[in-house]
């Protein structure tokens, strides 16, 4: 410590300096809280992450008994894998996005630079906070989906296969996401991911199958949305690891990650 | 007992930005222990220098050692014994002060209490406000706090008072006395005359990336034994009308024009530079508004040492 030179004061004073950083993981749990916290306080990526999902299902569940859509089974047990699919999209990408965004353009980025954290930290915090809000709409998501009749038919192996979809379908959009955040000015990060994310709900056979796209749903198969809705149709479905679409999520997390790492401006 | 190993050492640095240098050849140390001031106009290469230590940029020439370490290459164990105050922003846009504070806490290892940190600086007041919503004044003291809970050795912090309300800046050159008590190192930049002359023990005066004079506020004001004189005339005197002076008085004295209608004469502010000064005021049909004597202020050293005024802004605060 250094020597005070502030006289008998000194010896008592709460200031006097005691440096050190604390414990990596602790730093990286209170990180995470932190961003969970912030990310579910937020109105609007609410409104993403939870009340656009449950619309589509149960609007797609009412709208099929109706006959508006066509579906190759139980509107439910065909929608479901698909809303999870657009759940993990809507938090990996449009919610981390702006929530990265506004972190830049508001200096928090930054700060936190000159703060023990590292960049990693920062990085595992991220991830953690994504990967709570998507527990948080799995649950509610599902719940929902069993109160509409939903029987998942792909036995025990589909819940692995599930949460392998999620986490590559997480790291491909998060990666993406970050990217869009690191380069682009906040309010253009945040009109882009919401309207990615419109768009990819309509046309990007997340939701629906790529099959009720008609001719252009061969070409559908190479966007992150439609292989992780896919994939998650698959595992739910028929208890079987989609390769094709597995192996599409890896290269866009390849692709954006290393996009994400060259050009990211912390400032 | 030996003098400790200066805090920062700062030698020749050169940040160049396009074609233009922000530092153009900087050397200066801080003493551990000392409230330094590093005093300049807007521009004048103060965040860059502040930015360089702290380890955001890479010095382009020169060397720079804070602690006795590299700020970039030694940068993770340079971080945890600074604290850092940005001039703007640094929290999450809809955070509130102490959830900020209380996570800053959180990454260190001994922190302060944070709910004696938000009494200190009056945090309380922000209650469940989101920080995009805080004032600039509320905004400033929750970056200051950000920076000490933490409790580091050495403080970097970029205009910490500019935005606050006169009290409150009162209360945060306390709080920085205080530390200085305890033993923290504190570098700060500041374009307050008075902040620095208030504040610090020993200034910086830097211009155009380079350092023009540094010492405590005293030697700098005092140590030439000279006083001013201002004075200020009822019209605009003629263009040639400070060297016609300048003449008369001879060169012990030194005048300097600070507006169309006021002069500053540095030099011994006896009965005979007094008796000059009016002659020549009879002499050129100058009628003299106001006339006062006074110390030599900061903000007169930066005047005649660069030739320009540091701010209105700053101006109206030294007065």
């Amino acid at each position: 410590m250094t020597p005070a030179s502030g006289g008998p004061g000194a010896v008592t004073s709460p200031f006097s300096p005691a440096p050190g950083a604390a414990p990596y993981l602790r730093q990286v749990r209170a990180q995470a809280r932190m961003e969970t916290r912030l990310m579910l306080r937020n109105g609007e990526q609410l409104l993403v992450a939870l009340v656009i999902p449950i619309l589509a299902l149960v609007g797609g569940v009412v709208g099929a008994e109706r006959g508006g859509i066509e579906l190759d089974g139980r509107a439910v047990d065909v929608l479901t894998p698909g809303v999870l699919a657009l759940a993990v999209m809507s938090t990996a990408f449009t919610s981390l996005a702006i929530a990265t965004g506004f972190e830049r353009r508001y200096g928090l980025i930054k700060r936190l630079g000159a703060s023990p954290l590292p960049r990693s930290g920062l990085l595992l915090g991220k991830i953690g906070a994504v990967l709570t809000v998507q527990v948080v709409q799995a649950v509610v998501l599902v719940a929902v989906a069993l109160a509409l009749g939903w029987s998942p038919s792909g036995g025990w192996v589909a819940l692995p296969l599930a949460l392998l979809a999620a986490v590559l379908g997480t790291a491909a959009f998060a990666s993406l996401g970050l990217l869009l955040a690191g380069t682009l000015r906040a309010e253009a990060t945040l009109a882009i991911a919401n309207l990615v994310y419109l768009l990819l709900l309509v046309g990007g056979a997340v939701l629906l199958p790529r099959s009720s796209y008609g001719g252009v749903g061969e070409l559908l198969a190479v966007l992150p949305s439609a292989a992780l809705g896919d994939a998650f149709r698959a595992a739910l479905v028929d208890g079987s690891l989609a390769a094709g679409p597995l192996l599409v999520l890896v290269v866009w997390a390849l692709l954006g990650a290393t996009a994400a790492t060259r050009l990211f401006r912390w400032e | 007992m030996p003098a400790p190993a200066p805090a920062v050492e700062i030698d020749g640095l050169v940040m160049r930005y396009g074609g233009t240098a922000a530092v153009d050849g900087l050397s200066l140390t801080v003493a551990t222990g000392s409230i330094t001031a590093v005093l300049g106009p807007n521009g004048a290469g103060k965040t860059t220098t502040l930015e360089t230590c702290e380890g955001y940029r890479r010095a382009q020439e020169g060397t720079v050692r804070v602690l006795g370490l590299d700020p970039v290459r030694e940068r993770r164990a340079l971080l945890p014994r600074i604290g850092v105050m940005l001039q703007a922003g640094g929290a999450w846009s809809g955070v509130r002060a102490d959830e900020m504070l209380r996570h800053m806490a959180s990454l260190h290892a001994h922190p302060l209490d944070v709910a004696m940190l938000v009494d200190r600086l009056g945090l309380g007041e922000c209650g469940r406000t989101p920080y995009r919503r805080l004032s600039g004044g509320q905004q400033q003291r929750l970056g200051l706090a950000m920076a000490l809970v933490g409790r580091p050795e050495l403080l970097f912090v970029d205009e910490p008072t500019a935005g606050m309300d006169p009290a409150v800046r009162r209360t945060t050159w306390e709080l920085l006395e205080e530390m200085r008590d305890a033993g923290v190192t504190t570098v700060l930049t500041t374009h307050y005359m008075d902040e620095a002359e208030h504040l610090a023990d020993q200034v910086h005066v830097i211009d155009h990336g380079r350092l023009v004079v540094s010492g405590s506020p005293f030697e700098l004001t005092r140590a030439t034994g000279a006083s001013t004189i201002r004075l200020v005339v009822t019209e605009p005197f003629p263009p040639e009308a400070p060297a016609s002076l300048q003449e008369a008085l001879g060169p012990a004295t030194e005048v300097t024009a600070i507006g169309p209608q006021s002069l500053l004469i540095t030099g011994p502010a006896d009965a005979s530079t007094l008796a000059v000064v009016s002659a020549w005021c009879e002499r050129h049909g100058v009628l003299p508004e106001s006339l006062s004597l006074g110390q030599r202020t900061l903000e007169d050293v930066f005047l005649q040492l660069t030739g320009r005024e540091l701010g209105d802004e700053a101006l109206e605060t030294a007065r």
